[in-house]
């Protein structure tokens, strides 16, 4: 058989105003690993969802082995035999994995026969997973897995993964590619879309680069190194970040004993953390979501508070405080979901701007806002940390998520904070955008800052960070310097290996 | 198939659109019914919209009367726009417009026959205050107990309903009254009388703080950090929370200057049109400016218009009744309408309507 399995030919998509696909050509053959590359607003989704039938294209025809392939919906794509694991998983957290497994199914076995299933398949693929879990118990590796068996289910022979490690452990990460190069044997194809290229230099024998809704490159990842296909993708030569460390100085931030009880059900409850970050330091803190990111950085925030002195400001307890005192002292935040809780994503930007930027920027007099000055503190946001937005009047949804998050993350540091504390600063961001977002933090601690950068992107803390600790379950390991940190090392710390009872001094 | 696109942000003309295009549906459907009823639908909609404020015969009385009618509704539904937009439901200001009144009214009474100008003010205080700490009962068990305020704000109307007929019958009783329920006639009692400013126009004191409400209103959410608060809140409280705003303050305010307003529109009612405290005191002014300030997308200017549209309705209803005999019933329909066409066409700035394939529809959003 000549025949690819499944050819792309002049795939074009239109929105109004933006051209989200270009004739874009490209083939998967039977039993390949093909990468996807490409920038945030590359068109690498359009086209993903084009394969998935979520989307009709305007232009162009696919071919699913020699045969006319145009999938009107989803249902159709799978029967066809593709399937999907999504960036963001689609599960219910009150149901246990065999109901959440049925209700992505087009046609369901009885719950007592899929979950012997679901058995079987994890057991072939060695991804363990027990059928009557609860899905809010589990980990997102775990989750990540019933999505996965979800798809394997189906017996697809082509399976599409959307950015899969972002959550993952690097053991975790293991098991699953274990699982692909297992796929690829038996002959199953997988389109891999990751913004992680050592992963695709590892996993993918062929790759297409996006840029701008059309094909720029192609490549053997094997071929190439990291660096030289992030230039195709971006179409420039990178920046790596880069600085001078030096000696650190006196304690900015120090947390003792600091426990919360967790908001909500599914929640994290903080367990005794304790840290200290001195000034030109960036503490470090890896773990998969779900940990306690989230209630971490509201406490510092201010958003939960804690005893006065569980949290100190340069020696002076501020726990009970609220944000704004915070802000006030020079404690700035940057949280991880950027649409709704980092920024109001029906204000525009301006209003953006002030809902941070109020008091330390003086955007306020007397209680009334000074509009032309909140305008000025955008624009500069804008400019100095390139924020592509057709101007400061857009709401705050109309942007991408890179480009926003580069908003989010310059309305904080242009405020000159002597603690910021980050959120998962590049998640979903571009290559280009997360560089420079990891230049300008290493920066700001260069200045003298203490920076707090919690981030499930292990190669990321690896880069900026001086020191590294590990969430689990509410808990924070003793921090470690970075140099001379082992994966193997990391690896155990992220699976609380390393015990609560060695306390950071 | 019509399909619903979300639009990337909302669609400023729509936003301006659907407040004229519900009023020509409402006349559309008005007008359906009407002739359903066998009534000319043109002459009713005639009397309804144009009669009261053209028609050489019943102007003269129906133009003070929209002045009237239109100044506790805007100053009411602006108090409650202010909440709205933070997402707190206060549902009762009828409430406290009603505990209002009676203690802008027990204010009078006490210095009943003084005559001093001190005591329109300390009046207006007392109306604001009486609103106020009605409204701070459902704050205070929102705040404490984390009630719903909709409900508790609502079924205080109920509660503050009985205590004015008690004030009417029983402890603010007219002494020399002849035993017929009702307070004196504040009205008539100079220093605490609420008198009509300009003759003819219907513009009294109420009127004017509704103006003034209008522009405060106007400035707290388009030029203060707190209406900046109140709007964040409203949209995204999570984000609010992480600006520092403090929900518990906000729901105090909130529900605390909707009940002033409310407050002081009954104040401005008792001693002006309505004259005295009696049972039926209360005209359901609290429950309709929940839609004039919708129907004037919690926006000042457009609650300004959005009043003096509901009175219109209000004043006009009343001819069409009298002149044509309509039911009151088939009337309150008609603006129930207005609401209901306003809120299905809001859709129009927030959504796309496309025209889409059969074979798109299903999974495909």
């Amino acid at each position: 058989m000549s025949h690819p399995l499944l050819s792309i030919q002049g795939l074009t998509k239109r929105y109004p105003g933006v051209v989200a696909n270009s004739e874009v050509t490209f083939d998967i053959g039977e039993g390949e690993v093909h990468a996807l590359l490409g920038e945030n607003g590359a068109g690498k989704s359009t086209l993903v969802k084009a394969i998935y039938g979520l989307i009709r294209p305007n232009e162009g025809r696919m071919l699913w082995r020699g045969q006319p392939y145009a999938p009107g919906a989803p249902a159709q794509a799978r029967a066809t035999g593709v399937a999907m694991v999504f960036q963001h998983f689609s599960l219910f957290d009150a149901m246990d994995v065999a109901e959440n497994v049925a209700l992505g199914m087009d046609n369901p076995p009885p719950i007592r026969e899929l979950a012997a299933r679901i058995t079987e398949v994890s057991n072939t693929y060695g991804l363990p997973l027990d059928p009557g879990r609860m899905v809010g118990d589990l980990s997102a590796g775990e989750r990540q897995r019933v999505e996965i068996i979800r798809c394997l289910l189906q017996n697809p022979q082509l399976l599409i993964m959307d950015e899969p490690t972002s959550v993952l452990t690097p053991q975790e990460v293991e098991i699953l590619f274990r699982t692909l190069r297992q796929l690829r044997s038996e002959g199953k194809s997988i389109l891999y879309i990751s913004h992680k290229l050592e992963e695709i230099r590892a996993l993918c024998e062929n790759a297409t680069v996006l840029r701008h809704g059309k094909v720029v490159g192609r490549a053997d990842p094997r071929q190439e190194s990291a660096r030289s296909l992030a230039e195709m993708m971006v179409g420039q030569t990178l920046h790596v970040p880069s600085r001078r460390r030096e000696a650190p100085g006196r304690p900015l931030l120090q947390v003792e004993n600091l426990s919360l009880a967790p908001q909500t059900a599914f929640g994290t409850a903080l367990k005794g953390v304790n840290l200290v970050v001195r000034a030109g330091e960036i503490l470090g803190i890896g773990g998969v979501a779900g940990n306690g990111q989230d209630e971490l950085l509201s406490a510092l925030s201010g958003e939960l508070r804690a005893a006065p002195a569980a949290i100190r400001m340069d020696g002076a307890p501020v726990g009970s405080y609220g944000p704004t005192a915070r802000r006030a002292m020079g404690l700035l935040c940057a949280p991880e979901e950027r649409l709704g809780h980092a920024a109001a994503p029906d204000m525009s930007l301006i209003e953006n701007a002030l809902l941070t930027g109020a008091w330390r920027e003086k955007l306020v007099r007397n209680g009334f806002v000074n509009w032309g000055k909140a305008r000025d503190f955008a624009e500069k946001v804008i400019l100095r940390f390139d924020v592509r937005t057709p101007g400061s009047h857009v709401a705050a949804r109309a942007l991408s998520g890179g480009n926003l998050q580069k908003f989010v993350i310059g309305r904080e540091i242009l405020q000159r904070p002597s603690v910021l504390v980050v959120n998962q600063p590049t998640w979903g961001v571009d290559a280009s955008a997360a560089a420079a977002i990891r230049q300008a933090l290493l920066d700001l601690a260069q200045a003298g800052a203490a920076l707090v950068v919690i981030s499930q992107d292990l190669d990321e803390l690896l880069e900026v960070a001086d020191n590294f600790a590990a969430l689990n379950g509410g808990r924070l390991s003793a921090p470690r310097p970075v140099p001379g940190l082992t994966m193997d090392q990391i690896g155990l710390m992220l699976g609380g290996a390393e015990g609560d009872s060695d306390v950071a001094a | 198939m019509l399909r619903l696109e979300k639009r990337p942000s909302p669609s400023q003309a729509w936003n301006y659109a659907t407040p004229v295009l519900a009023v020509a549906l409402t006349m559309v459907a008005g007008g359906l019914l009407f002739l359903a009823l066998g009534k000319n639908p043109f002459e009713a909609i005639r009397l309804i919209f144009w009669d009261p404020l053209f028609s050489e015969q019943f102007g003269a009385y129906s133009r003070p009367q929209l002045l009237i009618k239109a100044g506790p509704l805007i100053l009411i539904a602006v108090g409650l726009s202010i909440g709205f937009r933070a997402g707190i439901w206060n549902i009762g200001a009828e409430g406290q417009y009603i505990i209002g009144a009676m203690c802008a009214a027990a204010m009078a009474l006490a210095f009943y026959p003084t005559e001093s100008v001190l005591v329109f003010p300390l009046m207006i205080a007392a109306g604001a205050f009486g609103g106020w700490a009605w409204a701070m009962i459902p704050a205070i068990l929102k705040t404490r107990f984390n009630t719903n305020e909709i409900l508790v704000s609502l079924l205080l109307v109920y509660v503050a309903e009985k205590l004015l007929a008690a004030a009417a019958t029983g402890f603010m009783r007219n002494p020399q009254g002849a035993g017929f329920p009702g307070s004196r006639n504040i009205n008539a009692y100079g220093s605490a009388s609420n008198m009509e400013l300009i003759a003819n126009t219907g513009l009294h004191w109420g009127g004017v703080a509704a103006f003034i409400a209008v522009i405060f209103a106007y400035v707290l959410l388009q030029r203060h950090i707190l209406g900046f608060h109140v709007r964040l809140a409203g949209q995204a409280p999570r984000a609010a929370k992480f600006a520092g705003v403090a929900p518990t303050r906000l729901v105090v305010m909130c529900l605390g200057l909707s009940g002033a307003f409310a407050g002081m529109a009954g104040m401005f009612e008792v001693s002006g049109p309505a004259r005295l405290i009696s049972i039926d005191f209360n005209a359901g002014y609290g429950f309709t400016a929940i839609i004039v300030a919708f129907l004037g997308r919690l926006h000042p200017v457009g609650i300004l218009l959005a009043g003096f549209l509901l009175a219109l309705t209000y004043i006009g209803g009343e001819l069409a009744q009298f002149m044509l005999g309509i039911p009151g019933a088939a009337i309150q329909v008609f603006q129930g309408m207005l609401l209901f066409f306003l809120l299905a066409l809001d859709i129009l700035s927030n959504y796309r309507v496309r025209l889409a394939l059969p074979a798109q529809k299903g999974e495909a959003r």
